[in-house]
Parts: C-alpha cells; sequence; structure tokens
C-alpha cells in the first residue's frame, strides 16, 4: 500500500530523524521526501510504501502517537486519492 | 512525487471544508410487500439491516485512510406509499417507526422514503402516507418523507398541494423544527441521495451506492484567485474546480460501491453549504461580485455558478444524477442567513434564484400565522417553475408556529438557524381550493 505522510509544525531538532525512525520501526519504506519551510513552519511530504501484512490503522495509530509526542500536526492518507483529484 | 497537488488537494480538504456530503444507499423494498403489515415491516427491517450492515463501517474506513470527512451516512428506500399499499394498515406511522429502527441500529444518520408519488392523481397508499406524515415525523428522529405533486410530464396536482400545505402547517403544530424533513417536489428524481427528498425509485436497482458531493469553500476559493478578470474567466475557474470536487465523488463512490459489493449508482453534483464559515453558497456568489446575495445580479451568478458546476463535473464522473447543482438552503448557510437577517434577501428573490438552481424554496422559515393555503400557494408558484422549466423543483419552509419575522428557529448541527421571513399575506385561498389538476405543459408532449 503506498501512502503520503505530510508532517507540519513548528521547525525543530529532529523532526525527519524521528518521523524516519518511527516509519522504520513500523517497517514502512519510504520512496520520496520533500521538505520546506512555509511561513516559518517545517513541512514535510513523504510517499511511503509498506506490505499488505502491516495494517493501515497500526500505521495511523502510531503516527499519531508521535504527533502527540511531537506536537507536530502528522496526517497520513492513502496516496490514490491524491491521483483521483488531480489526474485525468 | 507532486508536491504542489498533493498540498492543493490537503489544503482543499483542511481549509476549505471539502468533504463527502453523504454516501447515500439506496435499497428497494419492493420484494417487502406483505398485505400483513407486520410482516411487511419485518421483511423491511430484515432487508435494511442485511443490506445495510457495513455501510457506516466501510464509510468510516474511507474517512479514515483517504483523509475525507464524510459528514453523512444515509439510506433511501422505495416510497413507502407503494409498499404499505397491499397492507390495510389505516395509518403508515408503524412503517417509519421500523425505518428509524433500523437506521438507528445501523448508525445511519438519517433515512429517505417515507414518500408519496402524487403527481397525476393518488392511490389509497398515497393518501394514507400524507395523512401520517404529522404524526411519523415527529414521533421518529432519523426518517425523512417526500411527496412529489407535479411533474413535467403530468403537471400539477392541485389537490395535492392544498393537502401538503395542511400537512405542513399540522407538522408544524407539534415543534416547527420537525418540518425539516419533509419536502414537497414537482419532478423529483429517482436517485437523490440528499435529504430530505431522497427516495429509492422503482426504476432502481435492488441496492445502489449514491454519493452527493459538497465543496463550496472550494470554488470560493479558487474565484478569489481570479478577482476583476471576466465573468468567462470566473466560469472556467468554476468548471476546474468542481471537475476536482466531483473526482473524490467518484473516486469515493467507487471504493464504497466495491467493498459493499453493490453497484455504483450516480454521483450528484451538488455543492451544499453548512453554516460553517466558508461553507457557503451565497459567499461564492459575493465573490464573483455581488454586494451581499439578494442584489440584482443573483439570479444571474447563481445560474452561472449552477451550469459551470455541472459542465465541471459531468465528465469527472461515469454517472451523474440526483439534484446536481447548487443548494441554497437558507438555514444552513451562514451567508445566506446574514443577508436575510440584514433584509438583503427576500422570499421573492429566493424563489426566482430556484429557477436556475438544482432545488427550491429550502429551509426557510415563515411566521406560524401564514395559512395553509399560502403555503400552498408558494408549493404551487415552485412547482409551477420547475414543471414549466423541465427541472426539479423542492419547496421546504418551516411555519415557526408562535413566531414571527424578528424571531428565528434553531435546528442544530448542519441544518442551522433560519430566521423567520416574512411573506405576502394576500390569500391565494380561493386558487387552492379550486381543486384539480394544472394540465402539463404543451412542451412536455415530445412523443
Amino acid at each position: 500500500m503506498k501512502a503520503i505522510i505530510t508532517v507540519i509544525g513548528r521547525d525543530q531538532i529532529g523532526i525527519v530523524a524521528k518521523v524516519s525512525a518511527k516509519l522504520a520501526e513500523l517497517h514502512v519504506n519510504i520512496l520520496d521526501i520533500s521538505q520546506t519551510l512555509m511561513d516559518g513552519n517545517f513541512t514535510m511530504m513523504t510517499m511511503v510504501e509498506w506490505q499488505d501484512s502491516v495494517k493501515f490503522e497500526n500505521v495511523k495509530t502510531s503516527l499519531e502517537t508521535l504527533a502527540n509526542e511531537t506536537g507536530l500536526d502528522i496526517h497520513i492518507q492513502r496516496q490514490e486519492i491524491f491521483d483521483a483529484i488531480q489526474k485525468l | 512525487m507532486e508536491t504542489n497537488s498533493i498540498l492543493e488537494t490537503i489544503q482543499m480538504i483542511s481549509e476549505e471544508k471539502l468533504d463527502i456530503r453523504t454516501i447515500t444507499m439506496g435499497i428497494s423494498l419492493l420484494d417487502c410487500i406483505d398485505s400483513d403489515g407486520e410482516k411487511a415491516r419485518q421483511r423491511i427491517y430484515d432487508k435494511l439491516t442485511t443490506k445495510a450492515k457495513d455501510l457506516v463501517k466501510v464509510a468510516e474506513k474511507i474517512e479514515s485512510e483517504y483523509g475525507i470527512p464524510i459528514v453523512n451516512k444515509r439510506i433511501s428506500v422505495t416510497p413507502i406509499s407503494i409498499i404499505a399499499a397491499a397492507s390495510d394498515d389505516k395509518d403508515y406511522v408503524a412503517y417509519a417507526k421500523t425505518m428509524d429502527k433500523a437506521a438507528s441500529e445501523l448508525g445511519v444518520d438519517l433515512i429517505g422514503g417515507f414518500s408519496a408519488l402524487v403527481q397525476k392523481g393518488s392511490q389509497t397508499g398515497d393518501d394514507i402516507l400524507i395523512d401520517s406524515i404529522p404524526q411519523a415525523l415527529t414521533e421518529t428522529t432519523r426518517v425523512c418523507g417526500s411527496v412529489n405533486v407535479g411533474s413535467t410530464r403530468s403537471g400539477i396536482n392541485l389537490n395535492a398541494v392544498k393537502k401538503m400545505g395542511h400537512t405542513i402547517k399540522d407538522l408544524a403544530k407539534v415543534d416547527p423544527v420537525n418540518c425539516m424533513s419533509l419536502v414537497v417536489f414537482a419532478n423529483a428524481v429517482e436517485d437523490n441521495p440528499f435529504m430530505a427528498g431522497a427516495f429509492h425509485g422503482v426504476g432502481e436497482a435492488d441496492c445502489v451506492i449514491n454519493v452527493g458531493i459538497s465543496g463550496p469553500g472550494v470554488v470560493k476559493r479558487a474565484l478569489e484567485q481570479v478577482k476583476g478578470q471576466p465573468i468567462d474567466v470566473v466560469s472556467e475557474t468554476i468548471k476546474k474546480t468542481a471537475f476536482k470536487v466531483t473526482r473524490m465523488g467518484q473516486f469515493v463512490g467507487n471504493i464504497a460501491s466495491k467493498e459493499l459489493n453493490v453497484p455504483f449508482g450516480i454521483v450528484d453534483l451538488s455543492l451544499a453549504p453548512t453554516p460553517n464559515e466558508g461553507d457557503s453558497v451565497a459567499e461564492i456568489l459575493e465573490e464573483i461580485g455581488l454586494e451581499s446575495v439578494g442584489a440584482p445580479g443573483t439570479t444571474a451568478t447563481l445560474a452561472l455558478l449552477n451550469d459551470a458546476v455541472k459542465k465541471g463535473g459531468v465528465m469527472a464522473c461515469e454517472h451523474v444524477g440526483g439534484l446536481s447543482g447548487a443548494f441554497i438552503p437558507v438555514s444552513e448557510d451562514a451567508e445566506m442567513i446574514r443577508a436575510v437577517t440584514a433584509g438583503n434577501l427576500n422570499i421573492e428573490k429566493l424563489e426566482a434564484m430556484t429557477a436556475v438552481c438544482s432545488v427550491g424554496l429550502d429551509m426557510i422559515a415563515i411566521p406560524g400565522d401564514t395559512t395553509a393555503e399560502t403555503i400552498s400557494g408558494m408549493i404551487a408558484d415552485e412547482a409551477a417553475i420547475g414543471v414549466i422549466n423541465n427541472k426539479t423543483t423542492a419547496v421546504r419552509i418551516i411555519p415557526a408556529t408562535g413566531k414571527t419575522v424578528g424571531d428565528s428557529v434553531e435546528f442544530g448541527g448542519l441544518f442551522g438557524r433560519a430566521p423567520i421571513m416574512p411573506v405576502n399575506t394576500n390569500s391565494p385561498a380561493n386558487f387552492i381550493n379550486r381543486g384539480g389538476h394544472i394540465p402539463s405543459p404543451i412542451h412536455s408532449f415530445k412523443n
């Protein structure tokens, strides 16, 4: 399953490290990653992929826990939705 | 990874309140008909709770995995006036209670189809159903009813128009808020996923999934980028935005249909507002260039919006259906409420707007002392607009018993607040009381 993870929040040390460590722990593979600062907010976008044996709910819950711990805004959405809206 | 597209999509959902207004499962009850009402209701209950048992679960899964809010999960059924007609029941309140019980057990928000189609005349079941409406909608919380009183093909059933004036008054007597669950149609459509008017037509498959989209905020935001440019640019911008919004409806419908193993019916391309700030159809019209909705030019801008939404949406999905256009429910649109309160928008202008938008006089509160005949007159006018212009029109008005202009009616949640609007008090009683049938218009003879 492919998904897009977006991370938005106040810039701080180790955001990428924390998110990618969590993803590695969950056996989620990073396919692409992009980051920028927008209006002082750290914005990171990651395309990830994992085997069907890993449940979407588990990944989502783990990321929500990480979001609470770090004060970051972390969202995960399956990738197909972006193609559906933006591509013919 | 196309970061701009991803950011735009996320912004549409989180800031501009793009959502799926409803996934509505249409379920035929024709195979539940029984001469014993008790048995029929048991079959209805069993069928609803079997067919729709996973509806809420699947909708919530889609919400969670794709990050798209699905505001309501609903069911529409075959008009109960047809299903119950075979029984010797003297009122159909028990059918509404069965629908309500099933809906509540399934966790669906609303269930529509406590309905009758009487555009040409009524059978006994239709009469009993209409007589049962006040009690049925008062004693249930999730049931919605509708009555179709006219069509381009059949003309307008003035007897039914007259009766519905009294039905609405009776329904309002107990609690005006109940009136939001009842809509009177002309040219009702059989695959509408929106309430209160959804029912599952007899020409439909046994079970289908229909999707109603939303997204006025997205259109408004897109138009903010083309300030001052010619109206052609406005139209193109709305088309492009409607395309994207509709794609999401098509996408969600496909997944829901696959997961539920039920055929996908239609996407309804309606822009449905909510009382939340930034989710308003009126704000779109103002963004196009009106000082306030209700100003001269309102009908023209709404016509353009309605048409452009359809043009953009049609290519984005496989099957278009339902009402498809822009909704103008006063209580559900923060900017409409403001315009009415400020005296910038009156019922006559709203009536003109209904000639070019997708429904009709919707969620409008009127003084409690408005007579049944006046309400019938309003229904007749709306029906005439629909019948002559070959489009759906509807009346969902709320006579606010015990209240008058200056007061308002609170519905809560998605349904908002309706300031009471003045109504022309000259009586149409002699016209309405003639009864009979307004013949179908000349352009209905197309064979």
